[in-house]
């Protein structure tokens, strides 16, 4: 593009194209690889704070103990309830530290690529894990019919409105939460990385053009470094949400009646 | 950039995933899920149970000292009004006591004083006997002393004399018998 630009060319927006770089070699893209990464990175942070655990915690272990923590009492046990959420910890966390660390990578100099922008990575969480979780303990807890019964009728609902609610719950409970769970995640991180190459490179173009255009360009960066502020922000929440939802609907399906 | 224009041929849709990239994403969340179920979140339970296990036991201890000190008061407080009840109760007696001996003495030096008072009652009477049968004898002798040597020769008829002697005792006894009762 510098070429484009040098030659005094049309600035030519960022777009979807920028999202799926050519392969690194074979098959291997960017956000496969930092995906492989995340895992990594995550795994041997928990493994080295838990190798050996004190009961008065340093430095190191009281900061994994705060990721713990965060995705244990306040996302688990808030939403699932004290009595039921000790065997989904597990899973709780590695949603919410595995969604985090994949957005934070969109912030991280030389990385600079949030992977849950591309689709395929959020959607394998929530409709091939968190999807079939939260709808097998429910089915496990309340029996077949009692679990459909327990998630399309609302209760207190009056009679006459049940042919109308029990479609409109059935479709979002098996049809609308998973996709709204991944696509959340996923337009966040994509609409994010956008802004910020639009301004970045616009920077970039109103800098190299030559002409007046140059003293603009200061106002484009000083946009794209606010916005990786944001951008920080919406990282963290779109993983807490995740893991949250996740979370929420996990104890939605455990729920007694009502 | 040029070569990802090249790349990238036609428009791509963000929104349809790559079923490629939906493999790793569950491969590779299932892997991390395993390491964080099997060895990091089973850590952190442990640990948290050993704190809470620890905190609670502390807690324990501390409940049980503060029993042991409220049994000890109260152990003492029972000793102190035991102690206080014994002290009331010697009290009471000594007092009961004390009037008692009181008033044995009272009776013992009533009694006493009863005795001495009769014994003084005797030996006044007894004395007082006496005396009066002395003066008696004296006062017969010396009047009849008084008497001759007043009256002198003058009466010589025998008869007469002791006559008139023991009229006149007579007359003393009469005087004298009601004193001496």
């Amino acid at each position: 593009m510098t070429k484009l630009l040098a030659s005094g060319g049309e600035f030519v927006a960022p777009g979807v194209k920028d999202f799926f770089l050519p392969p690194i070699f074979g098959e291997v893209t960017k956000p496969m690889v930092l995906l492989v990464l995340s895992i990594v990175i995550i795994a041997a942070f928990f493994l080295a704070a838990s190798r050996n655990l004190k009961l008065i915690p340093g430095k190191f272990q009281f900061a994994a103990e705060s990721v713990y923590d965060f995705g244990r009492n306040n996302i688990a046990r808030e939403q699932i309830g004290a009595k039921d959420f000790k065997p989904f910890i597990p899973l709780i966390l590695t949603i919410f530290t595995f969604i985090l660390v994949n957005n934070l990578f969109g912030l991280i100099p030389l990385i600079q690529f949030p992977t849950m922008s591309h689709i395929g990575f959020p959607l394998a969480v929530s409709l091939l894990v968190v999807y079939p979780v939260y709808h097998f303990v429910g089915f496990k807890r309340h029996g077949f019919v009692g679990y459909l019964k327990h998630q399309t009728v609302p209760p207190g609902a009056p009679w006459f409105v049940l042919p109308l609610l029990i479609p409109i719950e059935f479709f979002q409970k098996f049809i609308l939460n998973p996709l709204t769970l991944a696509i959340r995640v996923f337009a966040a991180m994509f609409a994010g990385h956008l802004l910020l190459l639009v301004f970045t490179l616009a920077g970039e173009f109103l800098l190299l053009n030559g002409g007046l255009t140059v003293i603009v360009a200061p106002v484009s960066f000083a946009f794209a470094i606010a916005l990786t502020f944001l951008e920080a922000l919406i990282m963290c929440l779109q993983a807490y949400i995740f893991a949250l939802l996740s979370a929420s609907y996990i104890g939605m399906a455990l729920a007694e009646e009502h | 950039m040029d070569t990802l224009i090249l790349a990238a041929e036609g428009p791509v849709n963000p929104v349809i995933p790559h079923t490629s990239e939906i493999i790793l994403g569950l491969v590779a969340f299932l892997l991390l899920f395993f390491v964080i179920k099997k060895f990091v979140s089973p850590r952190f339970e442990a640990l948290y149970a050993e704190r809470t296990a620890k905190i609670e036991g502390g807690i324990e201890k501390a409940e049980q000292a503060q029993a042991e000190a409220q049994r000890t008061l109260e152990q003492y407080k029972e000793q102190l009004a035991e102690a206080r009840a014994e002290a009331a109760r010697i009290r009471d007696d000594a007092r009961a006591e004390g009037l008692q001996i009181i008033e044995e003495l009272r009776e013992q030096a009533q009694a006493e004083s009863a005795r001495i008072v009769a014994q003084g009652q005797h030996q006044l009477d007894a004395q007082r006997a006496q005396i009066v049968a002395e003066l008696r004898a004296d006062l017969g002798r010396t009047a009849v002393e008084l008497a001759s040597k007043v009256v002198g020769e003058s009466l010589e008829d025998e008869a007469r004399r002791r006559g008139t002697v023991d009229r006149f005792l007579n007359e003393l006894d009469a005087v004298a018998a009601p004193a001496s009762k």
